[in-house]
This record gives C-alpha cells, sequence and structure tokens, in this order.
C-alpha cells in the first residue's frame, strides 16, 4: 500500500465542506453549551435549592455517560417518544447538551472562587444579584474559567467527531467516505488527525492570547 | 426626643442550635459613634451583620431611623419579612466597611467607588466617576484612583473601601474589624479617617480591637461576652476603675494593642 496525497487533493472541495461543517457544529455547540452551562450553574446556586437536585442529577447523567451513547439514544431512541430529529440539528443539540453539563461544572468552581465578601459587598451598596452577576462575580471568575474552558472546548472538538455515527456530514463521516470509496484508510485517517490537531492548535492559541489579554488586569496576584 | 440612627429590640440570632445573639438591646443615637467592643466569638461582628442584614436575625427587630429592617411586626404580632424593594430602600441608609476590604479586584480604586453611582444611582459614568474621585480625594488618595486593588497597600485598600461606602452617601456607617487585617503601621491611616468621619458627626457603628481608638473617638461603648451586651455607656463609665473583672481580663489581652493608656 502506497501513501497517495493526490487522494486527498482529488477530493478537497467535500475535505473543506465537512471541516466547514465540523466548525460550526463545534464552535455553536460551544456557545450554546457555555451559555447553557452558565445558566445551569447559575440556577443551581442562586435559584431555587428545588432546582438544585433535578439539575445536579442531569449533570451527573450526562457526564457519567459517553457522549457516543447519548447521542444514539437521541438519535434512534428519539423517535419512539416522538422526537425526530435531522442529523445536524440532533448533532448540534446532543452536542451542546453534553457541553452544557461540564461547562456548568466549570462555572460552578468559578462561582466558588470568588470570596464571598465581594458578593456582600455589592449586596450592601444596592447591586442586584444580577447586577452583581454581571459586573462583578462573572468578570472576577473570567480568568479562573478560561484555562479549564479552552481545554473542554479543544475535547469536544475531537468529540464532535462521534456525530458521524448518526451520519452528519461533518468531517469524520466525509474523510472515512473518501477512504472508502478510494480504499485510501490511512491517508484518510493521517489527514483526519492533521486537521483536527491544526484546529485544537489554533483553540489553544487563541485561548492563550485571551488569557494574556484577560491578565492584564494584573488583578490576580495579591 | 431625637430618633435613634438604630434602635435594636430583643434580637436573637442562632445558627442552627447554636445561639450566637441574645436579647440583644440596642440604641445607636444619631450623630455618633458607638463601639462594640469584647473577646473573639462573642457576637459583636455578627450582630454588626445583622444590622447590615447581611445575617438575618432570628427574632427581634432593627429599626433604622424608625423605618423596620428586615422584618416587621404585623397586626396579628407575627414577624414578618418586608418585600426587598423595601429591604434594599432601609438599607441604602447604612455604609458597611469590612475587615478584608473586599474590594473588587478587576476594578480601579475608582472604578470600586463608581460602580454601584453608575448601577444603582444610575449616575452618567462622568458624573460617577467625578464623585468618586471627590470621595478618594477625601479619603486622600486621589492620586491611586487609576490603581488596581493589588497594587494598593492594605491601608490604602481599606480607605478605598469606605470612600467605596461613603459615596453613596449613606447616614450610617458600620465598620466590622476595620484594621483587624493591616499591619500595625498601617492602622493609624485607616484610623484617621475614621476620626474625620466623625467628627463630620457621621453615625458610625464601630466592630473593633483598637481600644484606644474606641476610647477617644466613640461616645458609646458596648462590651459583648458569650453573645450578650454585657454593658454599656460613655467610654469614661466603662473604662474607670473599679472594672467589670471581664472587662479588666479582656483588657489585659491587649495591652499591648494601644489599650495601656487605659491602664
Amino acid at each position: 500500500m502506497m501513501f497517495d496525497p493526490n487522494v486527498i487533493l482529488r477530493h478537497m472541495p467535500e475535505i473543506m465542506s465537512g471541516t466547514a461543517v465540523t466548525l460550526a457544529l463545534w464552535i455553536t455547540g460551544m456557545l450554546l453549551g457555555v451559555i447553557l452551562g452558565f445558566i445551569i450553574a447559575t440556577l443551581r446556586r442562586y435559584g431555587s435549592p428545588l432546582l438544585d437536585v433535578p439539575l445536579g442529577l442531569i449533570v451527573e447523567v450526562l457526564r457519567g455517560t459517553p457522549f457516543l451513547i447519548q447521542i444514539f439514544l437521541v438519535y434512534y431512541g428519539g423517535p419512539f417518544i416522538g422526537i425526530s430529529l435531522d442529523p445536524i440539528p440532533c448533532g448540534l443539540l446532543g452536542l451542546s447538551i453534553y457541553a452544557a453539563a461540564y461547562y456548568s461544572e466549570i462555572f460552578r468552581a468559578g462561582y466558588q472562587a470568588v470570596p464571598h465578601g465581594h458578593f456582600e459587598a455589592a449586596e450592601c451598596l444596592g447591586l442586584s444579584r444580577l447586577q452583581i452577576i454581571r459586573r462583578i462575580l462573572l468578570p472576577e471568575m473570567a480568568l479562573i474559567v478560561l484555562p479549564p474552558s479552552v481545554n473542554l472546548a479543544v475535547i469536544l472538538l475531537k468529540e464532535s467527531a462521534v456525530l458521524s455515527i448518526i451520519t452528519v456530514p461533518e468531517l469524520t463521516t466525509t474523510v472515512s467516505a473518501i477512504g472508502s470509496q478510494e480504499y485510501a484508510f490511512l491517508e484518510a485517517i493521517f489527514l483526519l488527525a492533521l486537521i483536527y490537531w491544526f484546529i485544537v492548535e489554533a483553540a489553544a492559541r487563541l485561548g492563550r492570547a485571551a488569557e494574556a489579554r484577560l491578565s492584564t488586569y494584573r488583578f490576580a496576584a495579591p | 426626643m431625637t430618633l435613634p440612627a438604630i434602635s435594636v429590640q430583643n434580637l436573637v440570632k442562632r445558627f442552627g442550635t447554636s445561639t450566637v445573639l441574645e436579647a440583644i438591646n440596642l440604641t445607636i443615637p444619631a450623630g455618633q459613634v458607638s463601639c462594640l467592643i469584647g473577646p473573639s466569638g462573642s457576637g459583636k461582628s455578627t450582630l454588626l451583620r445583622c444590622l447590615a442584614f447581611l445575617e438575618e436575625a432570628s427574632e427581634g427587630m432593627i429599626t433604622v431611623n424608625g423605618e423596620a429592617l428586615g422584618f416587621f411586626e404585623n397586626s396579628r404580632g407575627e414577624r414578618e419579612r418586608l418585600p426587598l424593594a423595601q429591604i434594599r430602600r432601609v438599607r441604602s441608609q447604612i455604609g458597611m466597611v469590612f475587615q478584608q476590604f473586599n474590594l473588587w479586584p478587576h476594578m480601579t480604586a475608582l472604578g470600586n467607588v463608581a460602580e454601584a453611582l453608575k448601577t444603582v444611582h444610575k449616575a452618567p459614568k462622568a458624573e460617577a466617576e467625578e464623585r468618586a474621585l471627590a470621595q478618594l480625594t477625601k479619603v486622600g488618595l486621589a492620586n491611586r484612583a487609576g490603581h488596581y486593588p493589588s497594587q494598593l497597600s492594605g491601608g490604602q485598600q481599606q480607605r478605598v473601601a469606605i470612600a467605596r461606602a461613603l459615596a453613596l452617601q449613606p447616614k450610617i456607617m458600620l465598620f466590622d474589624e476595620p484594621t483587624s487585617a493591616l499591619d500595625p503601621e498601617l492602622t493609624g491611616e485607616v484610623l484617621n479617617v475614621m476620626r474625620d468621619l466623625a467628627t463630620e458627626g457621621m453615625t458610625m457603628v464601630v466592630v473593633s480591637h483598637e481600644i484606644g481608638f474606641a476610647a477617644t473617638v466613640a461616645q458609646q461603648i458596648s462590651f459583648l461576652d458569650q453573645g450578650r451586651i454585657l454593658f454599656a455607656g460613655a467610654p469614661g463609665h466603662v473604662f474607670a476603675k473599679p472594672r467589670h473583672p471581664r472587662l479588666e481580663q479582656f483588657l489585659d489581652t491587649y495591652l499591648d494593642r494601644g489599650a495601656s493608656m487605659l491602664v
């Protein structure tokens, strides 16, 4: 078996389109996950105590089961309870919820890292809960939650390959198909690894830049 | 008779099964400095936190300038929680200064002082910062306006925290061990700011181990022990010999902290 880079060149348009679908699903899923995760963490901390237990249970189940099985259940099991989703919306939904579970834990740690006195000082000055969260707690925890958030983003990108099992036309689906079609499995797998790694590197660099920018506040060191 | 700034009636505070404050009755006269002193664990900080409504009293009433704080007694004589808006309004008359300063580290000194003016008083940015700068000038820190808390000394941080509380023009200022987290040589600058405030006629309630400050600045001293106010009165009266044995014992431990002048 020969390593034939021409296979890759011949299929450039499909590879580009697969990469675009992966990027789109990853970034949207991540953003939705961040927002949903933040809402979950905030409700668990400042909402009714009645919410904390069910939300905690959902987070535990989502973190305790493989993404592969979750997505399988939603896609193939969904129709039995009347939820029929196309591969892309199903994949996006699955990725967002999976991400939300983990992001909610990152924000929970973020909330815990801000000294309670900072909250009390704001409360004494008459700031509302929402103002305190937006103006004090979120910016204070930003630097703390950033590194684990970038780490999670990288994991999510790689987990998005799982969406190929429900035929989402993303990178892994596309490149595997090319591999089978051309009997060029080595080239396909090698290319896949390279593209994922490239995106991960770019994300990590972006994360470091954001961290550097945030720490110009120089409030981290006492 | 003028209305007291704060009046506390039969206040009880329990944490779970342990009672930390018992049968507290206290009147804070307007325009005066009242000090709460006592050994660690006597409940003085908890009492102050109840006055700031950071802790909710388990029983009893607190009124601020005649208005109920947090709870009121309804027509059937039951204790009932007030609506949040009203709690906020009564609370806005009170400024609080913490032992640990609690400045927000992502904002400059000016940003810390201007924050509530912008978000709570809805003042335009320029006006908020102008007023904030005036407050920083008052505590002698106008030249540190652009510094982040991490770039300030403990004494400077506490002065910024005082300016932050003063910016909202409270009628009453509460101080919870304002100098306890400071190096001894930095306590002076904070106490001086507090002395100036007292001279201006600010109503102040101070929890402090600075017996010297209490003796020279306060008009009223309350001595707490094991969750009760053991006795209260003017410093001349409280510190006059023969002293209460519990106070004598307490002062002994603070001889090296400015109390020597009294002995």
